[in-house]
């Protein structure tokens, strides 16, 4: 198991290595950053100045060491547009994109999981059909339309809430509920498959047999298993909500990291974009590695599988 | 003749299941926006280009406004039923071709992972793990920042990114099986060249998945492509893409709430008839 887990780490460090070498190597191919920040007019004594000033006029290894190091500093750079460090201003937008994510996250679970469950209790009933049809709505209704729905109906024709920035917890209610339609969606699907496919195992016949009720077999037997296969879709998850984010961010003008990414794209701000890049990546590996180890916690069969395995 | 055929050489007939209504509807709605797409040119009353500055936020007919703009104009005067049709156009013609081309990259891919197995096969899972590593739209973001001058071109490249990942692990995984199979193993005792054996006796096993696969992702590929030119990155004004004008009218909200809600409710009919078009197929799929 040891073995197991070491080389998960070390697949996990390989690609984080990658990425970094991703963010550094999407910058080469990008044209020269002097001519566009200075703009065509400027004077060759300008961009050799900004060259230097950049080190743009370095050879490319020394470059990458260069970039290596600092990435393991935390050191990545100032903004091209601020010349702040990129690494804070970043971190100063991170709060407000996880007061929308956790939320979002929580939301989505409360929504989707019950509305799964629902599902493959009902299996193959009107409930069911009504409630996939749903989630398929979810799915399929992009994530700037259900903004701007919301937006058209509580601010325009009601005048209930602000349409952008933070303005009090009554901000909250729109970003969320837009992230959340999305998510809540796809949980209530893989619930609802994962479900289905353990309410045809001997156990729940069994348990029928003992006397529990449908709903205590359905709590106390059957969801538990339904963990594991709720749990392979965290990445994915993960993947959608940061996603999710950066739409809805700018749908709302959320001072985020979202927003700060696309304003950043658009003013190609290459610096503040490979950070905003990196965080993102790294998070993303940090959660796959997650949900990977906890296999491990949550299902014994597996660590005795591996340790068979191993003798 | 098919009278001469014998009865006992007739195929057992297949009952199918009738096709639901849902799914029936979802069909005629997806044949007749691809009927827009195609004709688009012809369909449009005006030019894109054209703009009718006298005769700005003109409202849609649903609203009261005149047939001249059926569906109203935009803050430059544009018609906007000539702009949806034209977005409807190039959002679709991206999605096309952004789904073939990531169904086809990641599938060969895949293959060859199969096939090569060793370190192709260890390089492949690396691209994968590392396409696990950064959301699709985060990926999309960084590559069209550092490229200069993104053009439709590249744009649809890009795009072909989406979703490969999936095509190359189903492919690999169905090869791996195929490969085991007699038939398989009898043609290459008998000489068959490596790539037939791949193209045309390996790869119509995994086609099943494939194209529901694609049937899946193309409803993803419209949601991923509107979505980046929302945020105002990829196609550029004048020419105009679902996403564009959505992004536009997300700015005139309160005077003209048609320039968003109209292009929003073609995206969300085409996304949702492709899903349930996707999930049927899904099911068929399975059932056999």
């Amino acid at each position: 198991m040891t073995r197991w887990i070491a080389a998960r780490l070390g697949r996990a460090g390989f690609t984080l290595l990658l990425l970094i070498s991703f963010t550094f190597f999407a910058l080469m191919i990008s044209a020269d950053p002097a001519l566009q920040i200075l703009g065509p007019d400027a004077g060759p004594e300008a961009i050799a100045a900004f060259r230097e000033k950049w080190n743009l006029d370095k050879p490319l290894w020394y470059r990458y060491l260069t970039y290596l190091n600092g990435v393991l500093h935390l050191d990545l750079g100032l903004s091209y547009r601020t010349g702040e460090p990129a690494i804070h201003m970043v971190l100063d937008r991170l709060p407000a994109t996880l007061a929308l994510m956790i939320p979002t996250a929580i939301v989505s679970l409360l929504i989707g999981v019950p509305a799964g469950i629902y599902a493959a209790y009902m299996h193959r009933t009107t409930a069911d059909r009504v409630t996939m049809l749903l989630s398929v709505v979810g799915l399929a209704i992009p994530n700037f339309l259900v903004g701007i729905l919301l937006m058209y109906f509580f601010s325009v024709r009601l005048g209930w809430l602000t349409p952008s920035g933070i303005v009090g917890w009554s901000s909250f209610i729109m970003p969320i509920l837009t992230m959340a339609t999305a998510e809540a969606g796809i949980f209530a699907r893989f619930t609802r498959s994962a479900m289905i496919e353990l309410l045809q195992h001997p156990m729940v016949e069994t348990g029928m047999a003992s006397g529990f009720s449908r709903w205590k077999v359905l709590f106390v037997h059957v969801l538990p298993n339904a963990a594991l296969p709720l749990l392979t879709v965290a990445g994915l998850f993960m993947g959608s909500l940061i996603g999710g984010a950066v739409i809805t961010e700018n749908v709302f003008s959320w001072p985020g990291t979202g927003r700060l990414l696309v304003e950043s794209v658009g003013a190609r701000d290459f610096t503040v974009v490979q950070t905003t890049v990196l965080l993102i990546g790294s998070t993303m590996i940090l959660a796959n590695l997650a949900v990977d180890l906890s296999y491990l916690w949550i299902d014994p069969r597996l660590r005795d599988a591996r340790q068979v395995a191993r003798r | 003749m098919m009278e001469s055929v014998p009865p006992a050489l007739e195929l057992p007939r297949k009952r199918c299941a009738p096709i639901p209504l849902m799914v029936k509807a979802a069909i005629a709605v997806m044949g007749f926006l691809t009927f827009c797409a195609i004709f688009a040119q012809w369909l449009m009353p005006y030019d894109i280009a054209q703009t009718d500055l006298l005769n700005r936020f003109a409202l849609p007919v649903f609203l009261g406004g005149s047939w001249a703009h059926p569906l109203g104009t935009d803050n430059l005067g544009h018609d906007m039923l000539s702009m949806v049709l034209r977005g409807i156009q190039i959002s679709f013609t991206i999605a096309v071709l952004g789904t073939l081309g990531g169904a086809i990259a990641g599938t060969l891919l895949g293959l060859l992972a199969a096939w090569a197995g060793g370190v192709t096969e260890d390089l492949v899972g690396i691209l994968v793990d590392f396409q696990a590593t950064l959301p699709f739209l985060v990926l999309a973001l960084a590559l069209l920042a550092v490229l200069p001058d993104a053009d439709m071109m590249l744009f649809i490249l890009i795009m072909c990114i989406y979703g490969w990942e999936r095509y190359a692990r189903l492919a690999r995984s169905v090869a791996l099986s195929a490969k085991e199979a007699t038939y398989i193993q009898a043609l290459g005792v008998i000489g068959a060249p490596t790539y037939r054996i791949y193209l045309a006796h390996i790869l119509p096993n995994a086609l099943g998945v494939l194209i529901v696969n694609m049937s899946l992702n193309f409803p993803a590929t419209i949601l991923a492509e509107t979505s980046l030119n929302f945020l105002g990155i990829g196609i550029q004004p004048p020419d105009t893409s679902l996403g564009v004008l959505m992004g536009q009218g997300r700015n005139h909200i309160y005077n003209a709430p048609w320039m968003a809600l109209v292009p929003g409710a073609v995206i969300l009919v085409a996304t949702l008839s492709m899903s349930l078009i996707g999930d049927w197929l899904r099911d068929q799929l399975e059932e056999t």
